[in-house]
Order: structure tokens, then C-alpha cells, then sequence
């Protein structure tokens, strides 16, 4: 049996998924959730082989959604934006349902999924989403960490410094630490290049914390934060930190 | 952009300006000549038809050249004494020819040659100096109209354009709630289907209408509200309190349901569970006063509140219609922000 989970915040768009659905026996709807939250929930209980995820949805929205679970499951977007679609790609959907969609639309993404089920029996394929390291994110102004079952939304301006942490990182803000899986690289890319810089492998910092640079035993430095943290400076990093800063 | 018979009117107009001018000098001269007892009438008169034909003729020259030309202050000068010279050596040449058999007067003209090539000259700057006005105002005229009636098309575009921004989203996913209630409820399916059409007249017959009673905006505005609550019935509460005297006052058409739109989106992507979408109308000091109520999470806005969504083009929009931008502003507290709108009445 193909577990299924539809995600949506509209019950009437819930309901044509699973009404499309009734044609497979083998296909059965294991939960329908109204958002992003309860997606998560359900995802982490049911562990389902096959989502359908709306994009536009309350507080956080489907490709967020995705970030916040470790072993994404396949997913077939079904959205009326068509904007979304080459990201959509990019977090390796198996398809994008552009709503309102027809019942053989419908039928071509099931086959599409069967097709790469079959062929790649191991892990579905929504989970390069996180590993994927050489596409360019869009830049973002917050990012979504899961912390036990709780979710939290942090707004890119509180975030101090990011520290890396073996297959995560640390996103330090004044009062908390949030754990991501997520690598340094990816941070780099998809914060703004204006207000944060990577000043070390292991490092990231936001410039609007910085407060002073020192120098540290030879040829080295630190960065110094408001809230009184040392960060130290690689070569390369303190070279960019002071490009940025045009000094 | 002028209407051809005006043009032809003041040309004809100007036409006769340019003989009256003329006839004038030509009755001048000869009075002159003949009180000074230099010339007897009958030559006199003759002389002067000769000049005023002769540098009419000239100046029509200048003035055509003008016309299409304007060349530089000491080109100008330079063409217009030697205009007046050939003007000189032409009434020199006709006088002779005409006026052969006269006695005295080949003498005199001869020894008033220098007199006449000066009064040529300046006649000719004369003429060119008006000329020049004339149609340096006229292209002014002709600019600022031009621009005037391109900056006019531009605003009716804009507005009309704004008017117009019916969400796409909207009307897919309206359609998709419609493909699902077909096999649901096939009842709501219709009903829906209807509720959507005349949402969607409305928006396109009102595109040229440009005011309309908030009781009408009101209506409209029900009709969307009808759809949204089918897609989001479970989350959805509206509340309108409009007060009676606010009914009858004018608003620009299509200003309210963008302005719902937009708090509906916020409320509902913005918070988890249910919303109630609250709209106040009232008069003020002759000024309609509407003012919509969303709940949101400041924490986690994905907005900043006042850039949200659709409220740039309703600005956009009362600036061009009305010249000012503090008619739309917005506030919140720590759960409810708030839109609000004043709209001027003309009366």
C-alpha cells in the first residue's frame, strides 16, 4: 500500500486530490492537513511515500515545509501559482499540478512517480532537496527551524552569527540557538551578501553585530560582536570582511 | 495636435494682418514723399507700390524660410541685409523700367539708394523678428499640448490598468474549488459558478465607471466575499458595519475589494485558525472613512505591514485620482492590523 498525505489549506482542493485518488487501490490518504504545521506532524508520524503540497499556505509555506523535515517524502506540488514551478524542480518534484488541474494531468504525475519509483527504489528523491549544495537559493529574509515539535520562524535580521556543527549548523540570535541541517555553504549563498559575511570555514557572520576587529597571535584576527562573542577570522575571511566593509 | 480649420483660420487671419501691415507703409511712404513736396502724388504713389510690393515679397521669403528653419542669430543677419540688398537693386531695376518718362525722379532715386537699402533692412529684421516669436510660441504650444494629452492617455492607462488587477490566484483557485464541488455538491458547484461570473462582470463593467456609492462597492464586494468563503469557510468571518449616511457616498469603483483582498491574504497566511475580516464604514466631515481589520502575527509577518500585497497600486490609484497620499494609511497593535481609507467627496 502508497501512503499518502495531501497538504492544503483548502478543503475543496484537499478533496479533488483524494477524489482523483479513489481510482488507485493501491494509493491510500493517510491524513489531510490545512497547513504547513500539521504537514510536518504528519509526515514525521505516517512517514508517507507520496505528498501533495500546496505552496501558498499559512505561516510557512511548502518548500519550507520541506526544509524542516530530515527525509523528505516525493511530492507532487498542486498550486495556481505558476511562478513556482522551476523552484519546484529544483527541490526535485516529481511534478506541478497547476490548479485547477484535469484528472489526466492527475494521472500523468502518478505514473510519473510510479516510473521513478520503480527505477530508484531507495530514497525518494525530495530529499536531494537538502543535500544539494550547487543550486543558487533565492535570497530570503527568514528562515524556519524545527526545535522538538515546536516550529519556529526566525526573521533573517535577528540572526547574529552562524557556526557550523558537523552536518548542521548553529544560527545564533540574541536569545536563542537553533540547530538546522543545512550547510554553511548554503547560508552563504542565500543570505545577502551585504549583511552577512562568511569570515571563516566555520563562520558567519551578520555585519550590523560587528563592532570591532582585532588582531589575535600572528597574521590572525578576531571579530568582535555586541554581545561580547569572539569569532575568529580566517585569511581569506578577514580579505572579504574588509571589502565589504570598504576598508 | 491643433484642428485643421483653426489652423487655416489663423492663417488666413495672419495673411490679412501681413497685407494691412503693408498697405499701411505704402500709404506712409507716399505721404511722405508728397508732403515733402520730393515726388508728385501720382509717383509717389507708384514709388511706394514698388517698395512695400517688393519687400512684402521678401519678408513672405523670410517668413516661409522661418518656418521650417531657424538658423543661427548671425546666419540670420547676414541673410537679411542681403535680402535687403537684392530688394534695393530690385526696386532700382522695376522703378527704371516703370517710371522712365518721369523727370527728376531716376535722380532721386539714385541718391535716395542708401535710405532705402537701410529701410529694407530693417523692415526684413522687422518681419524675421516676429516671424521668429510667432513660431518659436507655437511649437511651445504645440509641445506642451502634445505632452500634455501623452501625460493624460498615460494616467487613463494607469488607472484603468489598477482598476483592472484582478488577482489571477483568485480566479484559479476559485476554479478549482468549483471542479471539486462538481462532484461534491454539484448544487454549490453551480451557485458558485454563478456567484463567480457576476463577480467578474462586475469587475469588467465597472471599468468605465469611475465612481460609484459605497452600497454599490458593497454589493461587489459581497459577491467575492460569497467565493472566498467557499474556498476558506472554515477559517472565514466577515463582519461589515457601514452607518447610513456613509451609503450614499462616492467612492472610485474597484477600491474596496482589492483593499479586502489584500487584508483577507494577510489574515489568513499570516495567522493559523480562524480569521474575522472586520470592515467599518463612516462619514467625517465630508470625507467617506473605511476601515478593514486583519489579524496577524507581528512576529512572523511575511510582509512588513504598509508594502503588503496590494495596498502600492490603491495608493498609486488615489494619487493619480485625487493628488494626494495620506489617504491610505495603516496601523497595528500587537494582533490586528489595520487599513484604513478616506476618501474625499466632491460635492
Amino acid at each position: 500500500m502508497i501512503k499518502v498525505i495531501v497538504i492544503d489549506d483548502e478543503p475543496l482542493a484537499q478533496s479533488i486530490v483524494r477524489e482523483y485518488l479513489q481510482g488507485y487501490s493501491q494509493f491510500q490518504v493517510v491524513q489531510s492537513c490545512n497547513d504547513g504545521f500539521e504537514g510536518v506532524k504528519a509526515i514525521t508520524q505516517h512517514k508517507p511515500d507520496l505528498i501533495f503540497l500546496d505552496i501558498q499556505m499559512p505561516k510557512i509555506n511548502g518548500f519550507e515545509m520541506l526544509e524542516l523535515i530530515e527525509q523528505p517524502p516525493a511530492v507532487i506540488f498542486t498550486t495556481a501559482f505558476d511562478e513556482y514551478a522551476i523552484k519546484a524542480f529544483e527541490a526535485h518534484a516529481i511534478d506541478y499540478l497547476l490548479k485547477p488541474f484535469s484528472k489526466e494531468r492527475f494521472d500523468k504525475a502518478i505514473q510519473k512517480w510510479l516510473q521513478q519509483n520503480s527505477q530508484t527504489q531507495q530514497k525518494p528523491h525530495a530529499s536531494a532537496l537538502l543535500s544539494e549544495e550547487v543550486r543558487q537559493p533565492e535570497e530570503r529574509n527568514r528562515i524556519v527551524v524545527k526545535e522538538g515539535s515546536n516550529i519556529k520562524i526566525i526573521p533573517v535580521h535577528d540572526i547574529q552569527y552562524i557556526e557550523a556543527y558537523d552536518d548542521y549548523v548553529k544560527i545564533f540570535t540574541q536569545k536563542e540557538m537553533f540547530l538546522k541541517k543545512k550547510t554553511m555553504s548554503f547560508y552563504e549563498q542565500s543570505l545577502n551578501p551585504s549583511q552577512f559575511v562568511r569570515v571563516h570555514r566555520s563562520y558567519i557572520i551578520a555585519l550590523q553585530q560587528l563592532t570591532k576587529i582585532e588582531p589575535f597571535e600572528k597574521d590572525t584576527h578576531l571579530a568582535l560582536l555586541k554581545n561580547g562573542v569572539k569569532i575568529p577570522l580566517s585569511k581569506t575571511g578577514y580579505l572579504k570582511l574588509k571589502t565589504v566593509l570598504g576598508i | 495636435m491643433q484642428v485643421p480649420g483653426v489652423r487655416n483660420f489663423s492663417t488666413r487671419y495672419l495673411i490679412l494682418i501681413y497685407f494691412g501691415w503693408w498697405i499701411i507703409w505704402m500709404v506712409l511712404q507716399t505721404l511722405v514723399l508728397f508732403n515733402a513736396e520730393l515726388l508728385t502724388f501720382d509717383v509717389a504713389i507708384k514709388d511706394a507700390a514698388i517698395t512695400t510690393v517688393v519687400l512684402a515679397f521678401a519678408g513672405y521669403i523670410m517668413i516661409t524660410s522661418m518656418r521650417f528653419y531657424h538658423p543661427r542669430q548671425i546666419l540670420q543677419l547676414t541673410w537679411s541685409i542681403g535680402l535687403a540688398i537684392a530688394c534695393v537693386f530690385l526696386i532700382r531695376w522695376i522703378a527704371t523700367q516703370w517710371l522712365q518718362g518721369e523727370e527728376g525722379y531716376l535722380e532721386f532715386l539714385e541718391k535716395t539708394l542708401v535710405v532705402r537699402g537701410l529701410f529694407s533692412w530693417l523692415m526684413i529684421s522687422i518681419i524675421t523678428i516676429v516671424a521668429w516669436v510667432w513660431f518659436y510660441i507655437r511649437e511651445q504650444q504645440e509641445i506642451e499640448s502634445r505632452k500634455a494629452t501623452t501625460e493624460k492617455l498615460a494616467r487613463e492607462a494607469e488607472l484603468s490598468s489598477l482598476r483592472q488587477q484582478l488577482q489571477p490566484h483568485f480566479l484559479f483557485n476559485s476554479l478549482n474549488s468549483i471542479s471539486a464541488l462538481i462532484i461534491l455538491k454539484p448544487e454549490e458547484a453551480r451557485k458558485m459558478i454563478q456567484q463567480l461570473s457576476d463577480f467578474l462582470r462586475g469587475t469588467i463593467r465597472k471599468d468605465d465607471q469611475l465612481y460609484v456609492s459605497l452600497e454599490e462597492e458593497i454589493k461587489h464586494l459581497h459577491l467575492y466575499l460569497e467565493i472566498e468563503k467557499v474556498r476558506f469557510g472554515h477559517r472565514l468571518k466577515t463582519e461589515i458595519v457601514c452607518q447610513d449616511e456613509a451609503k450614499k457616498m462616492m467612492l472610485p469603483s474597484l477600491l474596496l475589494q482589492p483593499l479586502v483582498e489584500n487584508a483577507i491574504k494577510f489574515g489568513l497566511y499570516d495567522t493559523i485558525g480562524e480569521i474575522t475580516i472586520r470592515l467599518e464604514a463612516k462619514s467625517v466631515e465630508n470625507l467617506l472613512h473605511i476601515r478593514v481589520d486583519n489579524p496577524f502575527d507581528p512576529e512572523t509577518s511575511q510582509t512588513k505591514p504598509g508594502t503588503g500585497f496590494g495596498l502600492n497600486s490603491i495608493q498609486r490609484r488615489l494619487y493619480l485620482l485625487y493628488g494626494r497620499n495620506d489617504l491610505l494609511s495603516t496601523h497595528q497593535n500587537s494582533v490586528i492590523f489595520t487599513t484604513e481609507l478616506k476618501i474625499p467627496q466632491s460635492a
